[in-house]
């Protein structure tokens, strides 16, 4: 690396890039593997291992960079190391956080998200090609879910008819390998769309910096390096946004899961070829509340699918947030590099904040697939309960509870009382026995009591 | 096409999708029932050559499916 100019600024956006490409690896492990682990398809472990291998061998699958990032959606002569280094700040710091609150939500979109704000405090609204955004951006964000949703419903709907006698012993068997089989495409499609993006945005900085030419391939260490993060990533596992789509939206069958999987490969595979892309995280979202919408007795929580859609809608404002502080924090030290080790630093302080807080309630292979926790989803509940009748399980106040109690323990201690009295007369009586007058006095003082 | 849905490209997406997305898992469903459905088993428990045949006549296009798409993704289509 000969003539470079700003090294360290290269070295940090390079890393901050790589750490964009891990958390994204384990944002959406679960778009890929929810369905299989939460079918018992696979063992969550096992699920994790498989995905973080297709994703790693997704990311040499194909090698047609594009060496841009947000085409069509910012000017891209504003687009310096330090926009970018502040728009994948914000891209990271949103991942986490709804990955914090299990919420599954487009990296990619995080991503344009970040970058778009770090664009507009660069060089206000005129940096932002708003058509494209909203084009490109915001309608397929609300597109995807709706034509996964369709799809996925229909082909529930024919699988639950095609093999509703079939014995269920045999339905999981064979559905199992279809739900790991389409589980796989997903994993193997998404290292080949994503790793690309990680890939892109560290060569636009090398050719930046002057450390490799303008007209440059892609320099093995970084495809190594971005399919490794990817990997390692997908691997530690986004628990949390696996929980929530493989329990918190839809009871899933295998039947269902493979149905659910098989629309999220095929709708991400023919929006990509048709050219009309949709998030991978939409997608697989939508499929799977499709498959609660296609069969029959199955009920979708629509409330936490509620919470995810608003999630998706502040997704690009909150990065782009994330990203215009980013870069006024970077120009209030001047820029450069002392500006880049600022926003870099507290890119890992708010990390390790947002690790610490997942912390207080860990979610790992070993509790993802527990029982839904109601306190996790308080309406869907008390709707459930209302809907089967058990209003036991409906919320009481809790001066109601108390006092119930205490009639309860009131009537208790009656029960006691009589049940005592009884045996005490009960021996009298016995002691009485020989003297007959005294005996009837016993009936006489049972009904006084 | 207006300029800010792609209706085509939109409208491409959504029948392909639902021929593919929705065709496909029909499909090995279909090659589910023909192995296991009641009365796909005779008296010694076997399977039948054709039910086999037919089966995996489902499950192949299935497999095809899926070599058809790993083709895509390699050959730079995304």
């Amino acid at each position: 690396m000969v003539g470079v100019t700003e090294p360290v600024l290269l070295g940090i956006v390079i890393a901050t890039a790589l750490a964009f490409d891990f958390t994204n690896g384990f944002h959406d492990t679960g778009n890929a593997m929810a369905t299989s682990i939460a079918t018992r398809a696979l063992k969550p472990k096992q699920a994790v291992i498989l995905s973080a291998v297709l994703n790693m061998v997704g990311a040499f699958l194909s090698l047609t960079v594009a060496a841009t990032i947000a085409t069509g959606i910012v000017d891209a002569n504003i687009v310096t190391l330090e926009v970018v280094l502040a728009g994948l700040a914000g891209g990271i710091t949103w991942n986490l956080i709804t990955w914090l609150f299990g919420i599954p939500s487009s990296s990619s979109h995080a991503l344009v998200g970040g970058v778009v704000g770090a664009v507009l405090a660069a060089a206000g609204t005129s940096g932002v090609l708003w058509t494209g955004l909203t084009a490109k951006v915001l309608i397929p964000a609300l597109v995807a879910p709706v034509v996964a949703i369709i799809v996925a419903s229909i082909g529930t709907a024919l699988v639950t008819r095609f093999t509703k006698d079939v014995p269920e012993k045999d339905n999981d068997r064979m559905f199992r390998w279809g739900q790991i089989g389409s589980a796989s495409l997903v994993s193997l499609a998404h290292g080949t769309n994503d790793a690309q993006k990680s890939m892109g945005i560290i060569l636009l900085a090398l050719i930046a910096a002057g450390a490799v030419p303008a007209d440059s391939g892609v320099p093995f260490w970084v495809i190594f390096s971005c399919a490794l993060a990817m990997a390692l990533g997908t691997y530690m596992g986004g628990w949390r946004v696996i929980r929530t789509l493989g329990k918190g939206l839809v009871e899933l069958s295998s039947r269902q899961g493979m149905a659910a999987e098989t629309s999220s490969a095929a709708v991400i595979l023919l929006s990509s070829h048709f050219g009309y892309s949709l998030s991978t995280t939409h997608v697989a979202t939508g499929s799977i509340l499709g498959s609660g919408v296609g069969m029959k007795g199955a009920s979708v929580r629509w409330s936490v699918a509620g919470r995810m859609f608003a999630a998706w809608l502040i997704t690009v404002p909150s990065a782009a947030l994330v990203g215009a502080v980013a870069f006024w924090i970077d120009d209030a030290f001047g820029g450069g590099t002392l500006g880049s080790y600022v926003v870099f630093g507290l890119l890992v302080l708010v990390s390790g904040l947002i690790y610490l807080a997942s912390r207080r309630k860990p979610v790992n292979h070993a509790n993802v697939n527990d029982e839904w926790d109601p306190v996790e989803d308080k309406e869907a509940y008390i709707a459930e309960s209302v809907s089967v009748h058990r209003p036991e399980k409906m919320k009481v106040k809790r001066k109601e509870l108390k006092r119930s109690k205490r009639r309860a323990a009131k009537r208790e201690a009656a029960e006691l009382a009589r049940l005592e009295e009884q045996a005490r007369l009960e021996a009298e009586r016995s002691l009485h026995e020989p003297l007959e007058p005294e005996g009837q006095r016993a009936p006489r003082k049972d009904s006084g009591r | 096409m207006n300029e800010y849905i792609e209706w085509g490209a939109l409208a491409n997406v959504l029948i392909v999708g639902i021929l593919v997305g929705a065709g496909l898992p029909a499909l090995f469903a279909l090659g589910v029932r023909i192995l296991a459905a009641p009365g796909a088993r005779n008296e010694a428990g076997k399977v039948s050559t054709a039910r086999l045949v037919g089966a995996w006549a489902c499950f192949g296009v299935v497999i095809a499916a899926v070599a058809g798409a790993i083709y895509f993704l390699a050959s730079g289509g995304h």
